[in-house]
């Protein structure tokens, strides 16, 4: 254990616990200072996955809750990388997504939103990233919905990504979301990021060339935690 | 370098993909090695009321305090039936989280010292932009006195991160209340 500090997450991307425009912050927010752990091996090890983790269809939304028919809306692939703030890519990581369906309706039994649930659609998915990193998901886009943080509020179109590192410290719960998407700006969750830099790391890249024709768009999404960018025993 | 990707809240509707897809609040199996222990709790807004959309993920070592992840050098003797990760949400259980694992042994700190026995936590919820970091001590454990972490916190708070045993007449019980906020706010540490 050399490293007196902690981690390095950076907050100039990160958002604060408190940002009272989210409302659901202003009673669930530690207010006390943090205090620094040093990286020991408690911080500097996590979960292993392996291929017994998931299975090929987990990554494909639109096969892997089918009942009678294809789920209703615009297929998209979403692929992308999942690197270390060092560059170095992280092979064999448990990637988790869950979203809402095409028309902003979340199977789950609390989303009461007048809007139709999809037979054919649970929005939920998991793939590990390969040799070198990359993640593929196949999935229908999600629509927007209305939630209760203040008068007429819209959530925008968002998938919501759980990363584990190669250690728990990189541990990342985040959403993409989609370029050129309004309402953006009227969101409390999205613009609780400090920086324009950070939130434009969330919206993921249209890219012609990840489409496949007559069958799905493509978008480009890399994901990047906080690695451990110093050896912990010398 | 490249920068960091934000994090954003879990909201509340993680259920179906991060928890029912597989039963993750029992990290023991008829075979995994060392003392069976129950860790339940709530996790506790500013007013004192349950949080009911939580999610706790927490990451052990085993019962010699061995990690079964290739940075610690000695994890190939580490317990084979022992993953060390379990995740558990508030929800279907009346706000109170509860997890089934076994006590896990004190582990190195550096050359020379050690850590008391712990488990490493995180705090996930709605309303909460990024995950809490916290641990979980044991009351009654002699090691505590020493841990390189707990005496670094002033001691007017330390009891936040001591789980207490409970009476209970099955497996030993340890009650580990997460105050996000308050007069007994947790400690927490840097994510």
């Amino acid at each position: 254990m050399t490293d007196a500090t902690s981690s390095a997450l950076d907050w100039s991307v990160h958002p604060p616990y408190l940002h009272e425009p989210y409302r659901s912050t202003v009673k669930r927010s530690p207010q006390q200072p943090l205090v620094p752990l040093p990286r020991t091996l408690s911080e500097l090890t996590g979960p292993v996955y392996g291929e017994d983790t998931v299975r090929p269809e987990d990554s494909d939304l639109t096969r892997n809750a089918v009942v009678n028919g294809e789920p209703i809306g615009e297929r998209i692939i979403v692929t992308g990388r999942l690197l270390d703030d060092s560059g170095h890519p992280i092979p064999n990581a448990l990637i988790e997504v869950w979203q809402a369906n095409a028309a902003g309706r979340y199977i789950h039994k609390k989303d009461q939103h007048d809007a139709p649930l999809d037979p054919n659609f649970t929005g939920a998915g998991r793939t590990l990233t390969n040799d070198q990193g990359e993640y593929t998901f196949t999935t229908i886009r999600p629509g927007a919905y209305p939630w209760r943080n203040h008068e007429n509020a819209w959530r925008p179109p968002h998938i919501h990504f759980s990363v584990f590192g190669t250690t728990f410290l990189e541990r990342l719960v985040t959403q993409m979301y989609f370029p050129g998407d309004p309402l953006l700006a009227y969101d409390p969750i999205y613009n609780g990021i400090p920086s324009e830099e950070g939130r434009q790391r969330l919206i993921a890249a249209f890219d012609l060339d990840l489409t496949q024709p007559e069958w799905a768009l493509g978008y480009r999404f890399d994901i990047v935690v906080c690695g451990p960018q110093q050896t912990p025993f010398e | 370098m490249s920068r960091q990707s934000p994090s954003q809240t879990v909201g509340p509707f993680f259920h179906p993909a991060l928890i029912d897809v597989q039963a993750q609040n029992d990290l023991v199996t008829p075979q995994t090695q060392g003392e069976r222990i129950i860790i339940t709790g709530r996790v506790l807004d500013g007013d004192g009321v349950a949080v009911p959309d939580a999610m706790i993920e927490v990451w052990q070592a085993d019962y010699q305090g061995i990690y079964p992840h290739p940075n610690d050098p000695r994890h190939t003797e580490a317990d084979p039936h022992f993953r060390g990760f379990g995740r558990v949400d508030t929800w279907q259980t009346g706000d109170t989280f509860t997890l089934r694992t076994i006590r896990p042994g004190p582990v190195p700190w550096d050359d020379t010292i050690m850590q008391a026995p712990h488990i490493n936590v995180r705090v996930f919820a709605r309303g909460m932009l990024i995950h809490a970091v916290t641990r979980i001590y044991f009351a009654g454990e002699p090691a505590n006195a020493a841990d390189p972490v707990l005496s670094r916190i002033d001691s007017a708070r330390r009891e936040t991160l001591i789980a207490q045993q409970e009476d209970t007449g099955d497996l030993p019980t340890y009650r580990f209340d997460i105050h996000l906020q308050g007069d007994s706010e947790t400690v927490f540490f840097n994510p």
